[in-house]
């Protein structure tokens, strides 16, 4: 019997290459006769385009070319297109204002693509793009959701003269505000949800070429999901058929979200490189990923709970506004709402839900999914209020969440989804022992002594990942599939390449998805190699993102397995001259049951390939399978976060002294690899709550974050030692039992540090404090409380 | 970055030369505030003079209550050095909590004075300690050294050779950082030398500049009580998007008391 390899904390197969600087990114590609680019972009957040005049740059030394929007226009080159469409309350579809991929008439950003300057040296192509001069009218510009609908607003496209995208809604309004008209309490939280900027290590880049001997382009990209990025840029901005785009997106630097979408560069050079002729590299600066990668979150939310005398939750009624920027990025409209408002029944059984979302353009970078998307908004409106509820009823905290808690399953919320599997006191118990929820009085005088202010917060979060039932997300307005691929090539002596359609970007699939083969097939894990990232290698794939890899790709690639050792089965019958029905696959052999007789992977493998004797007469030589995977359901991953924060009053700083995350997954492939996902999840969420913030200036729409002298992300000395642990319900639906992991932390841990600080300073009035938790904000509030009065 | 001439002189009178030849000539020293300006275009020096080839620079040495450290004199260095360890730990301790372990093995004291970043920590050090810099021409006040915002009472072709601090019988360093860049939002130096009391703060204005009251309490009593009530008004304090002049004026209070608690404590 083999050792079990699910389960087991194998170190990543692919750290080596990253570890010793030999990986290869996107940057690293070098093809003969490169030229490089450097896009001009607007210096200004609205401005109308009078005219730009590129004579000098186009004879600057090197110069290659120079393109602007009109070149693109008259090139019919269509505007990138939005993967997603909402349909209002009115039942009228969306408002999709043109997104060129070169500005025409307008710049709507500070950031937004003017022009490319295209050159033998990238020097040369910046020294270039100095020399082109644009005349612009600048125009007065709106960045804040709050103030985009307000009257006398600059309208950011004409074809939305309110600055509104959609006003969209779900559930039953009706029911909500009988409810309330009940309720013995009515707790209120109005708040912003911050604007984050993405941060991957290594920057959006992509190489394009373009070959006249096949007519045919290929694109390397920083692209979490290759094919989609296929489908969009060939079928509906160039025009080309599929198949004469080739997408690679090599080893890649992280992407939160950020590298999901359709881009405007990647896009202008894959048409450049045909009009140039040459191969042609460009690699966004820092500065150029802080302006234009598409950005997170964004909402004004006023949130209000309705409970009855026992701190039983009667409905919940949302309000948010939701910034989109500029212009639609590929999933933006679905991110407030598909992926937030369904979301709002969180753990509870909270029987009536209405959500209202008002989508706003501003002249802000596009924003769009990050790590969570949609999920930390609705985690941090429930758990707000759960928390804040719980204070002015007296309840406890625990216990208000443990009486509300869903424990039937399934269970279906008012808002669409339909929970499948999960044990929500489960996960709290266990945090709250991991935490030492019991000795925290004892810290907090001890803490009180030194003169600092302890507090405690929960987050009980849930996530809906997997994306997605494909019916059920067109029915919602997707305008793609939301399956995976994946194929199982078994090589004549036993040893197996995968490949899948979803993208490792960090996440470690090279390592979770060869046990997931391994396991299987009975052979050892170096025995697997995964191919990834590549639609001229890979059947299809619709790529990663949503906690959907191991639910989605991996469950595509269980079921090619099925497969193969369906096929194995009929060779081996064959050659162990044995009926099909007594043939069972166990420990990597086909074995004729109660005998010893038996035929191994290798053996059934070189006879598919080597088919001397083999029944070809009845099967296909080769041993090779494929499989799409449609999901039935999301998957519910759920948990209970606990973080203690001790508060400098005199200074307002606020430090994370204890966070604990007790995460249901489900079953788990790597644990090492699973814990690093939380460990990662968990910075960035804690960084929401007291570090980041994209800041615009109200005034001049300039970027104020711009560079990480004003961006504050974490670091290591930011962040405790985190408390990790997990229990588990298996998924119902997949046949693995897996959920997902590479959000949670995201989504958890923002609410449950607020709850924290909220937590140290309650008793000196506090009520709420606006993310992020700055030193200030916090110095700010426990000035301004009133001492002696409990929120 | 654009284009430029570089050189490497071997003497401080080629440097000075060099620099005088060519208008806008720069002197480089650790680069660590010159290179990122060159590289986001910032800044278009036709010439830079490096002076990481001038031995005359560097060195660390006590002659007697003076500790005197060269221009050329890398943050890590100073940091490291028994000298300033033993002669003034604030400083070495200043010295390691400067930027990140890069900027520390390049950056240098005489290129952070030159340069006179408002938030920088070296010259809190020199303006407490009431330190003299010497230059290629002459020998500077601390007090008449910094002028402004990035304004130094340097000449164009001027170059620091070395600073001379007074052993102070107590000192601490106390900064208060900005999340983002690190940099201080409030950093307070607290010197007493040979019975006089010096307090600097960088970082909350657009230039290092001494607290006269605090000095005042606390040459009646060296204790974080004597200046509980002693605020700068928040007028002439930086005001942004992590820090406005109101909270960085609270700040100064807070972070300076602090700074006497260090030096009581010598740790």
């Amino acid at each position: 019997m083999n050792a079990p390899v699910i389960g087991q904390s194998i170190k990543r197969k692919e750290d080596y290459r990253f570890l010793t600087g030999t990986g290869t990114y996107t940057d690293d590609v070098t093809l003969p006769g490169q030229t490089h680019a450097c896009f001009l972009r607007s210096p200004h957040a609205h401005a109308k385009i009078r005219g730009i005049d590129t004579s000098r740059a186009r004879a600057a030394p090197g110069v290659v070319a120079v393109f602007t929007g009109e070149d693109l226009a008259r090139a019919r080159v269509n505007g990138l297109p939005c993967g997603w469409l909402i349909t209002d309350v009115n039942g009228q579809p969306m408002k999709e204002p043109p997104h060129p991929p070169l500005a025409q008439g307008k710049v709507r950003h500070v950031g937004d693509q003017v022009a490319v300057v295209i050159a033998e040296t990238l020097n040369q192509a910046k020294d270039a793009a100095e020399l082109i001069e644009v005349d612009y009218e600048v125009l007065p510009a709106v960045v804040s959701p709050a103030d985009a609908r307000k009257p006398g607003a600059p309208v950011v496209h004409d074809s939305a003269p309110d600055n509104t995208c959609y006003v969209w809604a779900l559930g039953d309004k009706v029911a909500v505000d009988q409810a309330f008209a009940q309720a013995a309490h009515v707790t209120t939280l109005e708040f912003i949800n911050n604007r984050l900027i993405p941060n991957a290590i290594e920057p959006r880049a992509a190489v394009a070429s373009y070959a006249r001997a096949d007519d045919a382009y290929t694109l390397y990209v920083t692209s979490q999901n290759p094919h989609v990025e296929r489908l969009l840029m060939a079928a509906f901005v160039l025009g080309l058929p599929e198949h004469k785009l080739r997408v690679i997106a090599p080893d890649v630097g992280g992407g939160f979200g950020s590298k999901i979408y359709l881009y405007a560069e990647e896009t202008v050079i894959t048409w450049a490189a045909k009009q140039v002729g040459r191969p042609i590299k460009w690699t966004a600066e820092r500065s150029e990923s802080f302006m234009s990668d598409a950005h997170g979150r964004d909402h004004v939310t006023r949130a209000e709970l309705a409970l009855d005398q026992d701190g039983k939750f009667l409905a919940l009624r949302v309000a948010t506004t939701a910034n989109l920027g500029a212009y639609l990025s590929t999933f933006a409209s679905c991110i407030p709402t598909i992926l937030y408002a369904t979301l709002l029944a969180g753990q509870y059984t909270t029987p009536a839900i209405y959500c209202e979302v008002t989508a706003v353009f501003t002249h802000t970078a596009p924003v769009d999914a990050y790590r969570g998307a949609g999920r930390p908004e609705a985690t941090y409106v429930v758990e707000r209020l759960v928390e804040t509820a719980a204070r002015e009823m007296g309840i406890d905290r625990a216990t208000i969440r443990r009486r509300n808690f869903i424990t039937t399953f399934p269970y279906q919320t008012p808002v669409a989804l339909c929970y499948d599997t999960g044990n929500y006191d489960a996960t709290l118990t266990a945090a709250i022992e991991l935490a030492d929820v019991a000795g925290f009085e004892a810290r907090r005088k001890a803490a009180a002594q030194r003169g600092k202010l302890r507090g405690l917060g929960y987050s009980t979060y849930i996530e809906a990942c997997g994306l997605a039932p494909s019916n059920i997300a067109g029915a919602l307005g997707a305008r793609a599939g939301l399956f995976e691929a994946g194929e199982i090539r078994v090589h004549p002596t036993g040893s197996v390449t995968v490949f899948t359609g979803s993208h490792s970007h960090g996440q470690g699939h090279e390592t979770t998805f060869a046990q997931v083969v391994a396991d299987r097939l009975g052979i050892p894990v170096e025995n697997v190699d995964v191919v990834h990232g590549d639609t001229g290698r890979i059947l299809f794939g619709m790529g990663t993102y949503g906690s959907r890899s191991i639910a989605v790709g991996g469950t595509a690639i269980v079921k090619a397995l099925d497969k193969v050792i369906a096929k194995g089965v009929k060779i081996a019958a064959h050659l162990l001259e044995a009926a099909e029905a007594d043939i069972e696959f166990r420990d990597g052999a086909f074995q004729v049951a109660g005998t010893d007789r038996k035929k191994t992977l290798a053996e059934v493998a070189l006879a598919a390939y080597v088919p001397h004797n083999y029944p070809l007469d009845r099967l296909e030589p080769g041993l090779n399978e494929s499989a799409f995977y449609d999901p039935t359901n999301f998957t519910y991953p759920a948990g209970s976060h606990i973080c203690e924060v001790e508060i400098d009053p005199e200074t307002g700083v606020t430090q994370v002294v204890n966070f604990t995350a007790v995460d249901d997954f489900g079953k788990i492939i790597n644990p090492m690899v699973v814990e690093g996902q939380v460990h990662g999840g968990l910075a960035q969420g804690i960084g929401q709550a007291l570090l980041e913030g994209c800041v615009y200036d109200p005034e001049s729409g300039q970027l104020l974050t711009g560079t990480y002298m004003d961006y504050a992300l974490p670091r290591a000395d930011d962040l405790p030692s985190f408390k990790v642990g997990t229990r588990e319900t298996p998924c119902t639906h997949n046949p693995l039992g897996v959920k997902g992991c590479g959000e949670a932390g995201a989504i958890g841990a923002p609410a449950a540090v607020i709850n924290a600080v909220v937590d140290a300073l309650a008793h000196l009035g506090v009520r709420d404090i606006e993310m992020p938790a700055t030193p200030e904000r916090v110095w700010r509030a426990i000035r301004s409380a009133r001492p002696g009065k409990k929120a | 970055m654009y284009a430029f001439a570089y050189h490497r002189p071997a003497t401080l009178k080629q440097a000075a030369s060099l620099l005088r030849k060519t208008e806008g000539a720069k002197a480089l020293s650790g680069g660590q505030s010159l290179i990122p300006a060159l590289k986001m275009r910032l800044a278009d020096p036709p010439v830079l003079v490096d002076l990481g080839g001038i031995a005359e620079l560097r060195g660390i040495r006590l002659e007697g209550t003076t500790l005197i450290i060269g221009a050329m004199a890398r943050h890590a260095e100073v940091a490291a050095a028994k000298e300033v360890m033993t002669g003034i730990p604030a400083l070495a301790q200043l010295a390691a909590g400067i930027g990140d372990r890069q900027v520390r093995n390049l950056g240098t004291l005489g290129g952070a004075l030159a340069n006179n970043d408002p938030a920088a920590d070296y010259p809190a050090a020199v303006l407490a300690l009431d330190a003299v810099i010497h230059t290629n021409k002459r020998a500077i006040s601390a007090d008449r050294f910094f002028k402004g915002l990035m304004e130094t009472a340097l000449k164009p072709d001027e170059i620091i050779t070395a600073v001379a601090f007074p052993l102070p019988t107590r000192a601490a360093y106390v900064k208060f950082r900005n999340p983002a860049s690190r940099y201080a939002i409030v950093g307070v130096f607290v010197a007493e030398t040979a019975g006089r009391v010096r307090v600097a703060v960088t970082g909350a204005a657009s230039c290092v500049f001494r607290v006269k009251p605090m000095e005042k309490k606390l040459a009646g009593k060296f204790a974080p009580e004597a200046i509980a009530k002693v605020r700068v008004a928040a007028d002439k304090l930086n005001s942004d998007i992590h820090a406005s002049a109101e909270y960085r004026s609270h700040l100064i209070t807070v972070i300076a008391q602090r700074a006497v608690t260090a030096a009581l404590s010598g740790k």
